[in-house]
């Protein structure tokens, strides 16, 4: 893919998702997604466990392979080219559950060590952005600690920090508040909202709905590996048109 | 109140209080630790009984009844230890039959030794990077010139003529450095994800694991020249050295696999969805992780190693046990308590290597255990 064309397909696609299936052995978990993010937008997906929201935004950076259909990301197209998918993982970041803190290594050395290997940049220039960062989700303070030594809310701000020290143009976030204390929830959200509004094209999993009416421009609903109903938040919330999202709202919204 | 009113308020703060002082000296000590119960008394009790049975015989033969100095056997004749007798042979005990006017080769190769693995061993120490360098290629090409003499014009000593604790210790510090980078690409390769890589390490690792060492070292004795084309020779000493190291590489795998189970998946994703190649993966967020879980066990495996270096006797190299072994031989010096005093002396050798290993790691553990506090 050369620079030119790159650039043109990104300039209104951020991801693109056309016809893509994927199978666990026999089990068909994702089945002809088709989804378009543009640049800039934000995606919030929601569905019952076990509906295939965490393997599909997997798939966005091939920590899960689809075995047919086409993946574009940023105006690369996703395949089993190694080189490939680092070039997406790259321009990709994402925040996790369980966080996913390197526990070895200080705050700071866990948001260096990408642009240091990765990006190839100076010590002192990846301490110096990293160091924004850490400011930027509120605890500069921390940098020397281990991640042992965090809360939960904490260690997941420091994720959302290390991912963006890589300058990523799209970010994931797969339930990134679900295994934190309700205290905690809030100043995590936050941080998210802060990023939504500088423009980050997100595509967010979360049952956090006050966060999806706030920010997303789109909410998509998925149950049994298919996207079931996609909509704008407040229509999505107040008038869902399909007897299974209308099932699940009743269980969430209670 | 739970049991009289469900209800409950807390009528006034309660204010901290300083811990209750323990009962501190020696006397409680004992009282708490040895005699706190009936069994414990006993136990307590039969355990001196022993000690008192078997350290004072002990102390007399190592010292009481012990010859220090003397020519030959005639001080070694009253059943205490004959430590005259390992002087005598110290010279022996240490090199082997290198020449005694090339001894001096092994002396430096041991201080330039020394003064590599020192500063690597002291945390605080700067130029890590440098100072690996230094030992894995710099070092080796010096040793391997200096000890033969081939390449730098000194007098050629071929390596049959090395013995005693010199041959324990290459052997020893060559297997430990290529076991661990070994076993760890064993262990790699067995989780690897393209089949052949994965069946071709298994495979590898089933079939040094499931051979005793000494059948390993008679079959590279007796078998490998048998494949080898004749006048084509392979240095003995050097066989030995291969068959422990790849011997125990294979041991080395299956404790650095036991360390990559024990890393969650999440960690490897992290570092995945950073955009951080295999290499870097493994290299900078799994192998570190990995490693340290698993220190006792590769310490343990070392261990092993440097006390089964002395099995390369039974292929006719002589390293410490074996010089020792045949230095009990010698006619001037037959007395019952000498095979008694080499062997006690080779035990305790080994014993002090092998200790000064296991202290040094229990050190590198709790280094690394103060850094992070676990989750
Ligand atoms: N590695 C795997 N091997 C086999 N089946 C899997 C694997 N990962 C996920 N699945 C199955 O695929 C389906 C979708 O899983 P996925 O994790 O995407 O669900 P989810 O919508 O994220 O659910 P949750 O809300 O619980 O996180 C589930 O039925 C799950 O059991
Ligand atoms: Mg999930």
């Amino acid at each position: 893919m050369t620079v030119t064309d790159r650039s043109a397909a990104t300039s209104a696609t951020a991801i693109e998702m056309t016809g893509v299936n994927k199978w666990f052995g026999a089990f068909h978990a994702l089945r002809d997604i088709d989804l378009r993010v543009r640049r800039g937008e934000r995606i919030v997906i929601c569905g019952p466990s076990g509906s295939g929201k965490s393997t599909l935004i997997r798939c966005i950076n091939a920590l899960e392979n689809h075995q047919s259909g086409r993946i574009v990301v940023d105006g690369i197209v996703m395949s089993h080219d190694h080189q490939r998918i680092d070039e997406i993982r790259r321009d990709v970041g994402m925040v996790f559950q369980q966080f996913n803190l390197f526990p070895h290594l200080t705050i700071l050395e866990n948001c260096t060590l990408a642009p240091a290997w990765v990006r190839k940049m100076p010590r002192a220039e990846a301490e110096a952005l990293a160091m924004r960062f850490l400011e930027r989700v509120k605890i500069p303070e921390q940098a020397n600690k281990y991640p042992g030594q965090l809360s939960g809310g904490q260690q997941q701000r420091v994720a959302i920090a290390r991912a963006l020290c890589m300058s990523p143009r799209i970010m994931l976030f797969d339930e990134p508040t679900s295994s934190l204390d309700p205290e905690m929830v809030k100043e995590v959200l936050d941080v998210m909202v802060s990023l939504a509004e500088e423009g980050m094209t997100m595509v967010v999993v979360t049952h956090e709905m006050g966060f999806a009416r706030q920010v997303a421009d789109r909410v998509i609903f998925m149950d049994e590996g298919q996207i079931i109903e996609e909509n704008a938040p407040e229509a999505f919330f107040t008038n869902p048109r399909h007897e299974r999202t209308k099932l699940f709202l009743s269980h969430i919204l209670r | 109140m739970a049991g009289e009113d469900a209800t409950f308020l807390r009528p006034a703060p309660i204010p901290p209080r300083a811990p209750p002082r323990g009962v501190r000296g020696p006397i409680p000590w004992l009282r708490r630790n040895l005699f706190s119960s009936p069994a414990n008394t006993v136990t307590t009790i039969l355990v001196l009984l022993f000690l008192a049975w078997t350290i004072p015989p002990l102390i007399r033969w190592a010292f009481i009844d012990a010859a220090w100095t003397g020519e030959d056997r005639s001080v070694c004749l009253d059943g205490g230890a004959c430590w005259a007798f390992i002087g005598a042979k110290i010279n022996l005990i240490l090199y082997g039959q290198y020449p005694p006017a090339e001894r001096w080769r092994v002396v430096v190769v041991a201080v330039l030794f020394i003064a590599g693995v020192v500063p690597l061993a002291i945390p605080k120490v700067p130029g890590k990077r440098w100072n690996v360098v230094y030992l894995l290629i710099a070092f080796p090409v010096i040793a391997f010139m200096l000890l033969t003499g081939i390449g730098v014009g000194l007098r050629h000593v071929p390596t049959d003529r090395w013995g005693g604790l010199f041959v324990t210790l290459v052997t020893a510090v060559f297997g430990i450095v290529i076991s661990l980078p070994l076993g760890i690409l064993l262990a790699l390769g067995r989780r690897s994800r393209l089949p052949v890589v994965r069946w071709l390490s298994a495979g590898f690792i089933e079939l040094w694991r499931g051979v005793p060492l000494v059948a390993v070292l008679f079959m590279a004795s007796v078998m490998l020249p048998i494949f080898l084309p004749p006048g084509v020779t392979f240095d003995k000493l050097l066989r030995a050295m291969l068959c422990i190291a790849i011997f125990y590489s294979a041991y080395m795998a299956e404790v650095v696999r036991g360390g990559l189970q024990a890393i969650p998946k999440g960690q490897y994703e992290g570092s995945m969805a950073l955009g951080l190649s295999f290499l870097q993966r493994m290299r900078l967020v799994i192998m570190p992780q990995a490693l340290t879980v698993v220190i006792p066990g590769i310490v343990n495996t070392f261990i092993a190693l440097f006390k089964d270096t002395s099995l390369i006797m039974v292929i006719g190299l002589f390293d410490l046990l074996g010089m020792l072994k045949s230095a009990t031989n010698d006619s001037d010096w037959a007395s019952p308590s000498v095979p008694a005093t080499a062997y006690v002396f080779a035990g305790l050798i080994f014993w002090i290597f092998c200790f000064g290993l296991s202290r040094y790691s229990i050190f590198i553990e709790r280094r690394l255990e103060r850094g992070r506090q676990r989750r």
